[in-house]
């Protein structure tokens, strides 16, 4: 028998390492990397929650799903525009992407 | 406390999670940092498994290994730049980001340790598998039922539409207008 607590600790460590990837590193790739990680964390709390409190209805796996779908659509969004800047600017390093700035 | 099999396979399946996604958010290599990412959204698969939750695993393995992986090594193949190995992987904040991800995650324990202490929920609930919900046949009419998720449901196609139509324009050459 594997307590709740488990499985949200899992959770939270995953969510933690995405964060500290999306802070901190300089290419715009690994953040996209890094936000998928924190997404799956989501996930998991989603899924062990339905498990352990709500098994006779299905709204924990069918938020998963969409959590899901949304994950695949802002990876495909994300790519292209890390393609796009890299054609223009020859980098995708995300602390020099500061034409806003000036 | 004498340690079950299947707390063993949890442990080992969290621990290949945790520690791929330590690679991923520190190897200054992209391309292993992406095949590290691939190792992680197989344990969470994993642990779809151990949660009753067979179908969305699959789709895990389908949508996250099989193609946001693909679609993170091909960006990267296609910014050759990005596989040199010289430069620090982190900008000026990352102590920032240590400090930040170490609180976060000090807040989060003391949340689920005071909400949900080891003792409760000791394991899943225990239902027969006729009312757990977690079939595709319970999952696809929750999907489409008119008091459930119909809603929802056709929102993401449009969203994934608009996703798709969005990354074709935003990525095609200028001047192939």
């Amino acid at each position: 028998m594997i307590p709740l607590s488990w499985y949200l600790i899992v959770a939270a460590l995953l969510f933690c390492l995405g964060l500290f990837g999306v802070i901190s590193r300089r290419n715009a790739v690994a953040i996209l990397m890094s936000v998928e990680l924190m997404l799956n964390a989501v996930n998991i709390n989603l899924v062990a929650f339905w498990r352990y409190l709500a098994p006779e209805e299905s709204t924990g796996l069918a938020w998963a799903i969409f959590v899901l779908t949304v994950a695949a659509a802002e990876a495909a969004v994300g790519l292209a525009l890390i393609i796009s800047i890299y054609r223009q600017r020859d980098s995708v390093v995300a602390e020099e992407l500061d034409t806003l700035k000036y | 406390m004498t340690i079950t099999i299947q707390q063993v396979v949890f442990i080992i399946i969290s621990a290949i999670t945790l520690i791929s996604a330590w690679i991923v958010v520190t190897d200054r290599n992209l391309f292993h940092a992406a095949i590290a990412l691939m190792a992680s959204f197989a344990g969470v698969a994993g642990l779809y498994i151990l949660l009753d939750a067979g179908f969305l695993a699959a789709s895990q393995l389908l949508v996250y290994i099989g193609a946001i992986s693909i679609l993170i090594i091909f960006a990267i193949m296609m910014t050759r730049r990005l596989m040199q190995t010289t430069e620090s992987p982190y900008n000026s904040q990352w102590r920032w980001g240590i400090l930040g991800a170490l609180l976060a995650f000090i807040l989060l324990a003391v949340l689920i340790f005071q909400t949900w202490p080891a003792d409760t929920f000791a394991g899943p609930a225990i239902v027969s598998p006729a009312t757990l919900r977690g079939s595709v046949t319970d999952l696809g009419e929750a999907l489409v039922s008119v008091d459930q998720f119909v809603l929802p449901f056709e929102v993401a196609s449009v969203l994934l539409l608009a996703a798709l139509v969005g990354a074709i324009v935003i990525a095609r050459p200028e001047d192939s207008q």
